[in-house]
């Protein structure tokens, strides 16, 4: 067998998926979490790809395209919040986020 | 697909690697790198997968924009110094969440291993992306074509972004100006 097969792959993006998943339920530090959703939407991406190129379609890639577009809005206005956070609450800990119980 | 084994499987292994580093790290500095590397493997599987364009855009827009940003926030913040007081997470919640995720991986690799190859093919293949000048020129001329309309919607929501992570960015700046003149 001199093929990767297109399962292989998606179960790959799916294993980076879950990572970034788990990275999220388990950090504290907002900009790890952040940084995780980067990662689920990487992998979303390449399953994207994939079936880009199973497919022989081009739809695949143009929402790439656009994913990785969102992407950039999304992390920009999400560090101009943990900033804005960071201001706040000296502290980019999630378990700081607290102010609606006091 | 013309995805060879080799290339694939070390780029995978380094992409597994550098995922669970970002998750592991103690300093998100350390994160933000291997999430570079992260980006760096996912691109040269994109190009093996022949999305030339999109391995091009994952370089320039992830590792070379994102994760400016990203390390330039870390710089800006410090944030180094005080992530090592910051606790580890509850160990039943730690156990849960790998659970589901484990639960959700296999979902997932069960769906793909079992889903049947599919009977309808678009006229995109390798050799008719050849003929047409190459994946670049393709998925561009796709873009100014048949998707102009999202493409321009693109550009109101980058403008709405911009707008917004000012906005957010002035009214901190005011209120501390308001905070320090009293």
């Amino acid at each position: 067998m001199n093929q990767v097969e297109p399962w292989v792959v998606l179960s790959f993006s799916s294993i980076i998926f879950m990572i970034g998943f788990t990275g999220i339920l388990i950090r504290k530090n907002i900009l790890v979490i952040l940084m995780c959703i980067e990662l689920m939407l990487n992998a979303v991406n390449l399953t994207f790809v994939t079936y880009s190129t199973l497919l022989q379609d081009m739809a695949g890639q143009m929402s790439v395209f656009f994913i990785i577009t969102v992407a950039a809005a999304e992390s920009a206005v999400g560090l101009a919040l943990v900033i804005a956070m960071f201001r706040t609450l000296r502290s980019v800990s999630t378990e700081e986020i607290q102010l609606l119980r006091e | 697909m013309e995805l060879s084994p080799v290339f694939f499987y070390v780029f995978g292994a380094l992409a597994i690697a550098c995922a669970l580093m970002v998750v592991l790290a103690k300093s998100p500095v350390t994160s933000a790198f291997s999430l570079i590397l992260v980006f760096f493997a996912f691109a040269a599987i994109y190009a093996m997968l022949g999305a030339h364009l999109i391995a091009a855009l994952q370089i320039i827009v992830y590792a070379g924009a994102i994760m400016v940003l990203f390390v330039f926030v870390i710089m800006l913040l410090d944030v180094t110094r005080d992530t090592g007081e910051a606790g580890k997470p509850h160990p039943i919640l730690m156990a849960l969440s790998v659970l589901a995720a484990m639960s959700l991986l296999a979902v997932f690799v069960w769906a793909f291993k079992n889903t049947g190859t599919p009977a309808i093919l678009g006229p995109f293949t390798t050799e008719a992306i050849t003929a047409a000048g190459g994946n670049t020129q393709v998925v561009s001329e796709l873009m100014f074509s048949e998707y102009i309309l999202p493409f321009e919607l693109t550009s109101v929501l980058l403008l709405g972004a911009i707008i917004g992570t000012v906005a957010i960015a002035k009214r901190q700046m005011s209120a501390a100006r308001k905070g320090g003149g009293k």
